[in-house]
C-alpha cells in the first residue's frame, strides 16, 4: 500500500446532524490507494495547538478522487475541523492501516454502531461492486437517535443492500441496540460480520458471533500521535498475549484476535 | 565558496561529531522515527544527517499497558516503556535494511545495569553499518536503571565508560532533562569519555482525567516532548555547550529550520527532530532544506559559522 501527504481542498460540507459532520476531500492519490477500512490521519489548523493529527476511518473513496470522512464533534480538533468552509485545504496523510479482508463468496453483514457507520458505506460500496448477488446481504445502523442514522441511510440503500436500522431513543428505526437486531437476524451460517462501533457494542457483537460461529472483524478507535507505527502509542491487548497496534495491526481486526473486556 | 557552489556541495552543511561527519546537522530522534523503513514512503533517507532507530535493549520489551499517550497542550506525554524487538531481532532483521541505506544510522541503547549495557555495546561491535551509538540513560519510564543512571553523575560516569570501552564507533550519550543542574551530568559522561552529548530526552509530567478522575496514562506518569519543552531544551543545550567541550546535540521540540538554527546558535552542533516527525513525516527533509536556504541568504561558508554563535 502506498501512502501519500496531500493537501486536500475541501469540495464539500455537510452537517448530519447537530453533532456529526462529514467532509468530502479532493485527495486523489490517498482515494486510488484506499480500500474500505483504512484511515487517514488529518492536521487541524496549522499551528501547534492541537498538535497531534486526528485519525479519521474513511467514509468514503471514489474513483474521482474524492474521499470523505465523517466525524462527530467531540473535542477541539473535531471542533475545528468542523468551522473549515468549502475551499480551505487540509494536510491528510494516509491510507493507513489493515483493512476489512472482504470474503467475495460469503454473505456479509455490517454493522455500524453511532459514529462506527462511517468505515462501512465505503465497505457497503465495495462489497456491492463485487457484482455479487446480494440478497443475503444486510446492513444494521444504529446511533442515540435518528441523527445519527437516517442522514446515512439513503446512502446506504443506493447499493440495493437490506437495511436495518435502530436507535436508543426509538426516534428512527426500531428502539434499541443494533446488537438487538443483529440477535434477532437469521444470518446464514458462513456470514462474515464486519462491524464498527464503540467497545460496548463490538464486545457483544464479538459473542454473538462466537456463540453463532460467525467470522467476525471488526475496526476498533485509539488514541495515536503517528498513525504509522514509529510511535507505538497505539497499542491493544491480543488475545493471545502481548499487544498488537491498532495503526498497523488494524485498525481491522478479527474480534478473536483481541481482549474484550465485558 | 566559488568552488563549492560550482561542485554541487553548496550550501557546506557539514558538521562533525566527533569523529563522526554528518553532511548536514539534522537527525532523527530515537523513538520518533521506528527502524527507518517506516518512513521510506515519505522522506529521502539519504538527505538526512543521520537516523537515530528505536532504542534498543538486550531482551525484547513489551512495552507499558495502554494508555501510552495523550496530547497536552502544545505538545504530547509518552509512557511507551520501551517497547522494543531486542537486540537479536534487531540485528538479523532490522540492520540489513539499516545498512544498505545512504544515511549514518545510529543505534540507540538502553539497559537496567552497567553489564547490560556493556553486553549490548559488545553485540554492536563489528556490525557493518552502525555509524555511531547514542546511550539511553533518561528514559523515565522504566521504573529501575533509567532514572537513576539520568540523574546521577557516578552512574552515569559509570555507563559512559563501559559503553566507550567496548564500543567501536562513536558513542553519543543521551541526558534527562529531570534533573538540577544538567552541566554536572554533562560533564560526568564527558569524563566517562563520551564523544558527544545529545539533550534533552523528555520531560517528566502527568495527566488527569478528571471525569473518571484517573491517570490518563496507565503508566501515571511520561515523557512530555513537542514545541512545549523547546524553551527549557534551548536553555538547556546552552548551558551545556558552555560546560563541555565535546559536541553537544540539541533536542526539544524543533519542527522548522529556524527550530534548529536556534538551537545551533545556542550552542549545538547537530540536531534531533522527534514528535514533529508524527505530525509531519517530511519534516526531517524540510528542516535541511530550510537550514540551506538560510546559510545561502546569509552568505555563509558553512554551517559551522553558526554553532555557538549567540550573541550575548
Amino acid at each position: 500500500m502506498s501512502q501519500h501527504q496531500e493537501k486536500a481542498r475541501i469540495i464539500r460540507f455537510e452537517q448530519l446532524s447537530e453533532d456529526n459532520v462529514r467532509l468530502t476531500l479532493q485527495a486523489p492519490l490517498i482515494a486510488a490507494a484506499a480500500t474500505p477500512g483504512h484511515f487517514v490521519m488529518i492536521r487541524a489548523g496549522n499551528g501547534q495547538d492541537p498538535l497531534l493529527r486526528r485519525p479519521f476511518s474513511l467514509h468514503q473513496a471514489s474513483s474521482n478522487g474524492q474521499i470523505q470522512i465523517y466525524f462527530r464533534i467531540v473535542g477541539r480538533g473535531t471542533d475545528m475541523l468542523a468551522h473549515c468552509r468549502v475551499g480551505e485545504v487540509l494536510d491528510v496523510f494516509g491510507p493507513l492501516g489493515r483493512g476489512y479482508r472482504i470474503d467475495r463468496q460469503a454473505p456479509a453483514c455490517l454493522v455500524g454502531g453511532g459514529l462506527g457507520i462511517a468505515p462501512l458505506l465505503f465497505l457497503a460500496k465495495r462489497i456491492c461492486q463485487s457484482g455479487r448477488d446480494h440478497h443475503r446481504d444486510l446492513v444494521i445502523l444504529g446511533g442515540r437517535s435518528s441523527g445519527d442514522v437516517e442522514p446515512l441511510v439513503d446512502d446506504f440503500r443506493q447499493f440495493g443492500l437490506s437495511l436495518q436500522c435502530a436507535t436508543d431513543d426509538g426516534s428512527f428505526g426500531r428502539q434499541g441496540l443494533v446488537t438487538d437486531v443483529l440477535k434477532a437476524e437469521q444470518l446464514d451460517p458462513g456470514t462474515v460480520v464486519y462491524a464498527c462501533g464503540p467497545e460496548p457494542m463490538l464486545a457483544r457483537v464479538h459473542r454473538i458471533c462466537v456463540d453463532r460461529g460467525l467470522s467476525c472483524q471488526v475496526s476498533i478507535e485509539s488514541v495515536m500521535a503517528c498513525g504509522m507505527g514509529a510511535c507505538l502509542g497505539c497499542n491493544v491487548d491480543a488475545a493471545g498475549g502481548g499487544y498488537l497496534h491498532v495503526c498497523i495491526d488494524g485498525p481491522v481486526f478479527n474480534a478473536e484476535d483481541l481482549v474484550w473486556n465485558s | 565558496m566559488e568552488f563549492l557552489k560550482e561542485h554541487g556541495s553548496y550550501p557546506d552543511l557539514r558538521v562533525n561529531i566527533g569523529s563522526l561527519v554528518l553532511q548536514n546537522p539534522v537527525m532523527t530522534a530515537s523513538g520518533t522515527f521506528g527502524y527507518a523503513r517506516e518512513f521510506e514512503p515519505l522522506v529521502n533517507l539519504h538527505r538526512l544527517g543521520a537516523v537515530i532507530v528505536k532504542g534498543i535493549s538486550l531482551a525484547p520489551r513489551q512495552g507499558n499497558p495502554p494508555q501510552r499517550i495523550v496530547e497536552t497542550a502544545c505538545g504530547m506525554l509518552n509512557a511507551i516503556g520501551l517497547q522494543n524487538v531486542g537486540v537479536d531481532r534487531f540485528l538479523s532483521e532490522k540492520m540489513p535494511y539499516l545498512r544498505g541505506l545512504d544515511v549514518p544510522v545510529i543505534v540507540n541503547i538502553l539497559g537496567d545495569t552497567v553489564e547490560e549495557y556493556r553486553q549490548l555495546t559488545e553485540r554492536l561491535v563489528g556490525v557493518d553499518g552502525i555509524a555511531a551509538i547514542e546511550v539511553n540513560i533518561s528514559c523515565p519510564n522504566v521504573k529501575k536503571g533509567g532514572v537513576a543512571f539520568g540523574a546521577d553523575p557516578q552512574m552515569a560516569r559509570a555507563v559512559t565508560e563501559a559503553v566507550k570501552t567496548a564500543a567501536d564507533v562513536p558513542v553519543m550519550v543521551k541526558l534527562s532533562p529531570n534533573v538540577s543542574d544538567i552541566t554536572i551530568l554533562a560533564r560526568a559522561v564527558e569524563d566517562g569519555g563520551a564523544d558527544s552529548v545529545s539533550l534533552i530526552n523528555t520531560l517528566i509530567g502527568m495527566a488527569i482525567d478528571l471525569r473518571r478522575r484517573k491517570p490518563v496514562l496507565a503508566n501515571v506518569i511520561g515523557g512530555l516532548s513537542g514545541p512545549a519543552i523547546k524553551p527549557v531544551a534551548l536553555r538547556m543545550v546552552y548551558q551545556v555547550a558552555g560546560a563541555v567541550s565535546i559536541p553537544v546535540i540539541g533536542i526539544g521540540g524543533i519542527d522548522s529550520a529556524e527550530d534548529a538554527l536556534e538551537f545551533i546558535l545556542a550552542g549545538a552542533s547537530a540536531v534531533q527532530i522527534g514528535t514533529a516527525n508524527f505530525i509531519n513525516p517530511r519534516v526531517s527533509e524540510e528542516v535541511v532544506e530550510g537550514i540551506a536556504a538560510y546559510v545561502r541568504e546569509h552568505d555563509l561558508q558553512s554551517i559551522r559559522e553558526l554553532i555557538g554563535a549567540l550573541e550575548a
